[in-house]
């Protein structure tokens, strides 16, 4: 990178959203998927970096240094959207009740229905159509499900970061995935394989 | 022998963590029985793959978009301020 280098540190505030801006704000989009959040994210991140000049090592770039601390207000973002449900929501304490186990298994754990055949996975995962059944399908997951399973298949967070910053035990996070999991499972049995006409 | 409620949290924990060895067999005779766990784990490869596939469109749409005008000259007038409070 070449960034030019005024001071012997960090450089000049008022460059940094002139120069790193747009840099700034496509990636922040890219993980929060919202215009408004972005732009936030960007103008915390700007903010903070004019706190801690002094700590800039001059080691990285300061677009990596800047990104660095992105990352950071990104992932507060998340946690602040996961942690946000009122802990008397119905979906926190469907999800104790373990509601999705109950529907798809009879009482001696064999599935209820016959699950249907999606076909080849890597075919299936590129249609179009099917993209759009899983968005729809993801939105309507319950909030706190639709955000843990963003942070863990799309932000690629590995499981011990995300139970760290949210304070939850591994066991508990492997149900939530898998709660996640087989919810965009039967709604896409139900929406997308119905107007696919593919269901055996 | 697994039921089909264990093989399917099995299956869903295999993203997370590695299985053990007894855990990996268990799996392994179940599948060998039981069709629809079969389509179990076919579904879950569909969705993760489905996820980089979203991802990736995410990244894609975000490389052809710009801060607003409005969001810049925001976030300028912010950094001013704070700049300002901080000579104080």
């Amino acid at each position: 990178m070449n960034e030019p280098n005024e001071d012997q540190a960090a450089g000049s505030p008022e460059t940094w959203l002139d120069q790193h801006g747009t840099a700034l704000y496509r990636y922040a989009l890219a993980k929060l998927r919202d215009p408004h959040r972005a732009e936030d994210a960007v103008q915390e991140t700007l903010l903070a970096a004019l706190g801690a000049r002094e700590r800039f090592s001059g080691g990285a770039s300061v677009r990596t240094w800047l990104i660095g601390i992105l990352k950071h207000k990104v992932m507060d973002e998340f946690r602040r959207q996961v942690r946000e449900v009122p802990l008397d929501d119905p979906d926190d304490a469907a999800e104790v009740e373990d509601p999705a186990d109950r529907g798809d298994f009879d009482p001696s754990g064999h599935w209820r229905d016959r699950l249907s055949d999606w076909g080849n996975p890597q075919e299936t995962a590129e249609r179009a159509e099917f993209i759009a059944f899983l968005q729809r399908c993801l939105d309507g997951l319950p909030h706190r499900l639709g955000h843990l399973f963003w942070l863990r298949e799309v932000l690629e967070q590995d499981t011990e970061t995300i139970c760290k910053d949210l304070d939850i035990t591994p066991t508990n996070l492997w149900t939530l995935l898998y709660r996640a999991r087989q919810g965009l499972r039967r709604c896409l049995e139900s929406t997308w394989l119905k107007g696919a006409g593919l269901a055996g | 022998m697994l039921t089909c409620k264990d093989a399917s949290h099995l299956l869903s924990e295999r993203q997370e963590r590695p299985l053990t060895f007894r855990e990996r067999w268990g799996v392994r005779l179940h599948l060998w029985i039981c069709e629809s766990c079969r389509r179990f784990e076919r579904q879950l490869a569909t969705i993760r793959q489905a996820m980089d596939f979203l991802r990736g469109r995410a990244e894609a749409e975000a490389q052809g978009s710009d801060l607003s005008p409005e969001a810049r000259e925001r976030i300028r007038q912010a950094l001013a301020e704070e700049r300002g409070r901080a000579k104080d």
